[in-house]
This record gives structure tokens, sequence and C-alpha cells, in this order.
């Protein structure tokens, strides 16, 4: 009886940790650079892999504007214009997750930059003819996030 | 000789070379994948201290590797699925480099008590930090440069992610000896006896036959976007979306196009207006509950004319749940659907 309460037990975990939850699918960087130094370093990434940086929503400012604290804080939006239309016009589902996105805000005298996986985006949008796109977005953001971090 | 000699130190050299590739690798992955939250140097930040001295001795190899691989479900901690069992290794055996010590390691043994009685003590000595259900501290770490009260977030036990990791024997032993440089103190030195402990051993074990605990559920999202038909033109919907999210208690920000600084203005796709707002009051309680919300700033729909036909559209927020694995998110997540659900729908009325 023992036995087959801990088999059930077991059984009941796995189950749970098979559930389609807390996936890695942030990318996230600690940058040992003070937010300004960071944030010219991430724009400079950007650029060099040929996206044109279209906006830099000003988070930190918008709060202080109502009284609400935050360190620097901005999200850094960034595309390549015929991608953005090739992709949009194949799914215009697709328009409320672009241009994509890096989060980058102020930890003391370090940075974060958070993004999400451009690869998640297959699994919302399983268009085959997207798929190269997907991975190519995936690999520049890995290395935009990796060159920021690991500027010497 | 000599051919079995050169050999030999061909095969040793490139052991060491293959073991100094590996923690290089372990170095670069923990970069990747893990300093964000536990620190360069594993002083913690939003993930626990890996490097704190009473954390190294009482976690096994299998422990972390359990860990990084089924992470915390609901509790921040992703699980890295996409990660092999080589770089798992190389992972721990970087954090492991941080502490000369021999690490732990634990019988898979279950270990036999009183559950019932078990639940008494640990609503006594363990639901103040650990809650009342086992689900945790609140806050699940994630504090950035926001003040902190503990040097650790009490971890939820009544976790999936944190069962399957964790033998009974390491829990057992955390009781018995707690671990300096956190609030967690020895029971033992509470005035409890081993077989209280192994009783609060087996209540925790119970959790397994439990129902998933709030603080590990994530909520699930069947589709990624909210989208409805409008019945009027591009411009009049763009205005009632203007008007609707004004009647939902947020301020309306501006509107752009979806290509708005990718090109010059007069060639950017005028069928593709984005309306950005904002509730800068949500905004600031999402940020404290997780900071990295922020990529889903500002609040934003879209509309666009495809064939003459127009459509509103926007993130489903309860995409942001699963995708910060943060279950203290939900009811925020939850609010904002039903938000973003009434603009959509207000708009196309």
């Amino acid at each position: 009886m023992k036995h087959s309460l801990k088999w059930a037990g077991a059984a009941w975990l796995t189950l749970l940790l098979c559930m389609p939850a807390a996936a890695d699918d942030l990318l996230m960087a600690r940058a040992n650079r003070m937010f300004p130094e960071a944030m010219t370093l991430l724009q400079s990434a950007i650029s060099s892999r040929g996206y044109t940086v279209t906006r830099l929503q000003q988070v930190n400012e918008n709060l202080q504007r109502r009284e609400f604290q935050s360190d620097m804080y901005r999200v850094v939006y960034f595309g390549k214009l015929e991608e953005v239309r090739r992709a949009t016009a194949r799914n215009p589902d697709l328009i409320p997750f672009l241009p994509l996105n890096i989060t980058i805000f102020a930890e003391g005298d370090q940075s974060i930059l958070v993004a999400s996986h451009p690869q998640m985006l297959q699994e919302f949008f399983p268009d085959p003819e997207l798929k190269a796109l997907f991975e190519r977005w995936e690999k520049d953001m890995v290395e935009i996030m990796d060159e920021v971090r690991e500027e010497k | 000789m000599l051919t079995h000699l050169v050999l030999a130190a061909t095969l040793l050299a490139g052991l060491g070379m293959s073991s100094a590739m590996a923690g290089s690798d372990g170095a670069k992955l923990y970069g990747r994948h893990c300093a964000a939250c536990h620190g360069a140097n594993g002083d913690g930040g939003i993930g626990i201290p890996l490097s704190l001295r009473s954390f190294q001795a009482g976690a096994s190899d299998d422990y972390l590797s359990k860990t990084i691989r089924h992470g915390r479900p609901g509790r921040v901690m992703p699980a890295f699925s996409k990660l092999d069992e080589s770089e798992i290794k190389a992972i721990v055996r970087h954090v492991r480099s941080w502490n000369k010590g021999a690490s732990a390691t634990y019988t898979g043994q279950h270990v036999k008590g009183d559950p019932v009685h078990g639940k008494k003590l640990f609503a006594q000595y363990c639901a103040a930090c650990h809650g009342a259900d086992g689900e945790g501290g609140k806050g699940t770490g994630v504090t950035y440069s926001r003040p902190r009260d503990l040097p650790i977030m009490a971890p939820a036990l009544h976790n999936p992610g944190f069962l399957a990791a964790a033998p009974d024997a390491m829990i057992k032993a955390t009781l018995m000896h707690g671990r300096e440089g956190t609030p967690m103190k020895s029971f033992l030195k509470q005035g409890l006896k081993e077989k209280d402990i192994d009783d609060i051993v087996s209540y925790v074990r119970e959790f397994e036959k439990q129902p998933l605990s709030g603080s590990a559920r994530v909520l699930k999202v069947e589709n990624p976007v909210i989208v409805r038909d409008s019945p009027y033109d591009l411009e009049t919907t763009v205005e009632n979306a203007k008007r609707a999210v004004s009647n939902n208690n947020f301020f309306y920000g501006r509107v752009q196009t979806l290509e708005y600084g990718l090109t010059a203005p007069a060639d950017e796709n005028p069928k593709q207006v984005i309306v950005y707002f904002c509730n800068i009051s949500l905004l600031n309680q999402a940020l404290a509950i997780d900071p990295r919300v922020g990529m889903f700033l500002p609040c934003r729909i879209t509309i666009l004319e495809t064939n003459g036909k127009v459509q509103v559209m926007s993130v489903n927020p309860n995409v942001l749940s699963r995708l910060f694995n943060n279950s203290e998110l939900n009811r925020l997540c939850d609010e904002m659907t039903k938000s973003y659900t009434a603009i959509v729908e207000e708009a196309t009325l």
C-alpha cells in the first residue's frame, strides 16, 4: 500500500513537472557596466547587426512624473523594415509582438537586460516560412546580449 | 615504453585540457543563463546566493542539476529545458568552483515520520517564513535594487521543482543544521528532537500528493493574441480605441504606425496603427512585483486594415505569467487581460 502511494506521489510530481510552464523563455544578461555605458553598448550592438533603433521608451521618467521612484529604465525597440513587412504580411497577428525590443535597467552600478526569446514566437506562429526568420532573430538577440555582457 | 609514456602524457594533457575547457564552458554558460539573477560570482541578487558557504555545504550536485532542469514553477527560476546534461554539469562544476569544500551527497531513501504531527510542527516552526501551505516567502526573490529585508527569500517547499530536486535526506539535514547566513536556524538548537524533524520532512513530502500550490501556478494561454473584427473603418476604429482606453482607466499616450522609425514617415504603412496607453499606478505595481515586465511597455493595441477588413488586436497579457514564470503576476495578468479585452471589444462594438 505504502509502495503504491509513493508511486502515486512520484507520478503526480512527474505530471506537474510536465505542465507547460516555467520554461526559459526569457533572455537575461547582467552587464558589469553603469547604465549609461551599457545603454550605449546595447544600441551599438543592435545597430551593428543592421537593425534600426526605432524608439527608446523612457520608463523611469514616466514613473517619476507621477511621483513613483525608479532606477534608470528603458525599453529599446528595433527592427528591419523589410523583415517586419514580410513577417506581418504573412501573419498580421505578429504585429502586437513587434518591433523586437530589449529592456534595460540599472541595478546599482550594474545593468540588467531582458528580452523574450524570439524563438518562442515559433510556438505561437508555427508558420514554416517564418521559422528561419525567428531563428535568425534569436541568434542576433543572443549575440547582442552576449556582446553587452562580455564587453571588456 | 617511450611510446606508452608519450601516449599517457598526451592523454593526461588532453584530459587536463578538456577539464579546463569544461570549466570555461561552465563559466560561459553560467554567465549567459544564471549570472543575471544569481550574480556573476554567485553572491545573489534576484536568485539565491549560490556561493554562500552553508548553501554549498548543504546542496548536492544532484540537487543543483535537478533545480536547473526543472526550475521552480511560478517562482521565477525557469526550467532550463534546452540545456543538455553536459551543459548542466558544466554549470554545476562552475558553481562548485567557488567553494573548495566537499559537496553534500544524499541517499534517495524516504524519511519515515508522522506527517500529521509534522503538519502541526510545520505550522508552528516553518509557516511564518515558508507560508502556511509551503508556498514560499512573498516576493519570489525578485527584488533587484529594491530594499531587501532578508538575505534570501524563503523558498517554496510546496513546489514540484523543489520536491523533485530535494531528497528527504537533504530537507532533514537542512532542518537539523540550519543554513548559516540565512534566517533558517537549526531545529535541533530550537529544541526539536530528530523524530520531530522526521515528522516535518514526511509532511513536506506529502505536498507531492496535494493539489498544486497557488504560488506554483502559471496561467495557461490558449491564444497569445486577443483579436476582434471591427465593423468600422480604420480611422473610426482608432478613435474608438482611444476612447475605450480612457473609459477603462488608462491614459492614451500616442498613435504610431508599426513602421514608425523604420522608414521615412511618408513611406510608413498607414494601415498598421498602434495605440499606446498606460496606467501608471498599475505599471508601478507590476514593476514592484517583477521589474522585467517593462519589455511589454507601454500597453498597446494594434488596429490594422487588410483587404478592407479592420481588426483590433493585442498581446494576451496572460502570456506574461508564463514568460516570467512568476505566479505573483497572475492577478495582474488576469486584470490586464480583462481590461485589454474590454478595450478591444469596446473599440469594435
